[in-house]
């Protein structure tokens, strides 16, 4: 008797399956709504392909395409955790803008002329960015509480901050745009320079083939011990491949695209490299912005679904009263992910300000409306208690391409709006569908 | 009979007013090991404020709480979770959108050396406290709502008991089910009963309780009107005492009662 009620739930449920894909489905427990989301991706990269007559499948338009989602990818993954407590967070980009200025100024002023350490400091970099943090986390906290504490709707707050942030951005320079940037600090930005190369791009690619190896043997590993239904051993061996070919194929077409021919000839010169007749190949490899963001995502990851802090923002989204009286200090909790929010901004607005080399008081605008709407195609429910910060990720992704692709086709930038809206609509209402049907 | 034993639970003479209106007014109530004991009275009689005393939502003005005979200091949740109460309250002790591991031990998560989140223990322990409440119950990786209501409340009940409860109070804990969840909840209820848990049941409906409890304690206008055990009352002499507070002869008289 023991034994018959023992097997079933030992037993992993794909092996009552007979369709082949379903049981694919299933013995690898992947979300189908993320694979739903790369196979719309995959559409989105092809159409374009076609479309822009081979220009979209390029190393050079996925290399750039990587680092201009980075820092609205940084910025997903705490909106991920905004929304998911019912909270919304519409000044992102104004932090980013007033952060932004902040980090300028103190690489460019403060910490060189006023604080003596003069320019090209290998400090500056460092401390610019811990400044940057400091504010951004500041304003996170400020914001939190106000909405925690004080209750004030966070919609409330954060259009307050909307223009609040802006404004101080403004009011940083008086509007003047700061640059050039610290060399060091324009690394964060990409480039030729601000890129890993090929070597260490291989090196990152065999530390994440690794981890996922690990990952999946540390979870067999665990489900054993406490006698739950293993993955049979060809979907994890599948799992395994998928996600190491991804990884290489990634790195292959990131180490794919070359530096521009002047400024790998000039490299040369300067490290009297003498040029082959056919031209200087120097890979990019992944960009440092690309890797901050992955960077963030993994850790983003491991926050929300590994840590008490993270089961607590779920909880408290799904059901705030059964959160505060399970003893959950929901306040609190409220006002660290605001903060954690400041801090991402603050991250991101080192990535964009880096990248252009210089801090303007408009950098960032509209980037809160296009953070909320990658997070929202990621699948980050706003009725709250739902989302995940690799379909978030995915989402932002998805947006870059769509943005990135329409600009290589020659579309005129209102067309490219229009576009954008009627796919975020479109998109939740996919999504809406979609959640209807599973129950 | 019971009397030879130590108390569970005593409440004695506990008022509580909120703004010069007396929700509770020196009201008493004990409970044994073993026992459940049905709070009766209709909505706004008191019985909820009494209680959410015990679990320590309101602190009481006046009156003792005693549990094993020993002063309690109650003064929040967190208080009376150390003694071993738990507070089942319909609808609202599960979040939706998590699954059940996840539930019972929100706020109170095994953690690994590291610090992180030890799911697989955490799906273990719940696995085996469910098995023994409600043996059925497969549904590990779901998040809650795709449950059945009986199946919540019996996430939510094992919540409470996951932690050694010792004193469990149940808020209309069958409110919102249907007939046969009804039945469900009610066996759970004999069976920890049967472990020397001692329960408040709490309802403003007589069918929910007459039939569970050992002994009903009816409450209106905050006071209490009496006590009977429910093998000498009839449920027409306690919804007597419900509506208009008279007491019948297998009942004990509380300070509530009218005269006569």
């Amino acid at each position: 008797m023991a034994e018959q009620q023992a097997i079933p739930t030992n037993i992993h449920p794909s092996r009552f399956i007979q369709n082949p894909l379903q049981r694919l489905l299933v013995a690898t427990e992947l979300d189908t709504r993320l694979l739903g989301m790369i196979g719309a991706l995959a559409i989105i990269w092809v159409g374009f392909n076609i479309f822009s007559g081979g220009l979209f499948l390029t190393p050079r338009n996925l290399w750039n395409l990587s680092v201009q989602t980075a820092s609205v990818a940084v910025m997903v993954t705490g909106m991920v955790l905004v929304i998911v407590t019912r909270n919304i967070d519409l000044s992102v980009g104004s932090i980013l803008g007033l952060v932004g200025m902040v980090m300028g100024v103190m690489q460019t002023d403060i910490l060189p002329n006023q604080l003596g350490l003069g320019l090209g400091h290998p400090l500056i970099w460092a401390l610019s960015l811990a400044a940057g943090l400091i504010v951004g986390v500041g304003i996170g906290g400020l914001q939190g509480t106000i909405i925690a504490y004080l209750r004030v709707p966070a919609f409330i707050v954060t259009l307050g901050g909307y223009l609040v942030w802006r404004g101080a951005a403004w009011w940083v320079t008086m509007g003047r745009t700061v640059a050039p940037m610290d060399p060091t600090f324009q690394l964060m930005g990409g480039g030729p320079s601000g890129s890993v190369g090929a070597f260490w791009s291989w090196v990152v690619a065999l530390v994440a083939c690794a981890a996922i190896l690990v990952g999946l043997y540390w979870g067999r590993r665990q489900r054993r011990r406490f006698s739950f239904p293993l993955r049979p051993l060809w979907a994890e061996a599948t799992l395994g491949a998928i996600g190491c070919a991804l990884t290489i194929g990634a790195v292959l077409v990131a180490n794919a695209y070359p530096w521009p021919r002047r400024i790998a000839e000039n490299y040369a010169a300067a490290n009297n490299l003498t040029v082959p007749e056919t031209g200087l190949f120097i890979s990019h490899g992944i960009a440092i912005p690309v890797l901050i963001a992955l960077g963030v995502g993994v850790v983003m990851t491991f926050i929300a679904t590994r840590t008490r802090f993270g089961r607590y923002v779920f909880a408290m989204g799904g059901n705030p009263e059964a959160a505060e009286l399970a003893g959950i200090n929901t306040r609190w909790v409220t006002v660290k992910i605001f903060m954690l929010m400041g801090a991402l901004c603050a991250i991101a607005a080192a990535i964009s300000t880096a990248r252009l080399n210089a801090a303007t008081n408009a950098l960032g605008t509209l980037d809160e409306l296009y953070v909320i709407a990658a997070a929202v195609i990621g699948g980050t429910s706003l009725a709250g208690g739902v989302g995940s910060i690799a379909g978030a990720l995915l989402g932002a992704l998805v947006m870059q391409s769509l943005q990135s692709g329409m600009v290589l086709m020659g579309m005129d930038s209102p067309l490219q709006s229009i576009v954008v809206g009627a796919v975020l609509v479109f998109a939740v209402w996919l999504d809406t569908l979609y959640r209807r049907n599973k129950n | 009979m019971l009397d030879t034993r130590t108390p569970l639970v005593e409440m004695n003479d506990i008022s509580i007013s909120f703004g010069g209106i007396r929700a509770v007014d020196h009201a008493s109530i004990d409970l044994y090991p073993g026992e459940v004991v049905g709070l009766l009275g209709h909505n706004g009689a008191g019985k909820s404020t009494l209680i959410k005393i015990l679990s320590g939502a309101y602190k009481r003005d006046t009156g003792s709480i005693r549990i094993d005979g020993q002063d309690a200091t109650i003064n929040n949740p967190r208080d009376a979770k150390s003694y071993g109460i738990e507070t089942i309250y319909q609808q609202l002790a599960v979040a939706d959108n998590v699954d059940a591991a996840a539930n019972l031990f929100l706020g109170r998560e095994i953690t690994t050396p590291i610090g992180t989140l030890d799911d697989a223990a955490m799906e273990s322990k719940a696995r085996e406290v469910m098995g023994r409440l409600n043996p059925n119950f497969r549904r590990f990786k779901e998040p809650v709502k795709a449950l059945s209501g009986g199946q919540r409340q019996s996430v939510a009940i094992a919540r409470a008991i996951l932690f050694n409860a010792r004193i469990l109070i149940m808020d209309e804990p069958t409110a919102a089910l249907g007939p046969q969840e009804t039945a469900q909840v009610g066996d759970l209820i004999k069976q920890l009963k049967a472990d020397g848990i001692g329960i408040f049941l709490i309802s403003h409906d007589i069918h929910d309780v007459f039939d569970l409890a050992d002994r009903v304690v009816v409450m209106k206008n905050g006071q209490v009107v009496g006590s009977a055990r429910t093998s000498d009352v009839s449920k027409d002499e306690v919804l007597g005492m419900i509506i208009l507070g008279k007491v019948p002869p297998g009942a004990t008289p509380g300070p509530g009662a009218i005269a006569g």
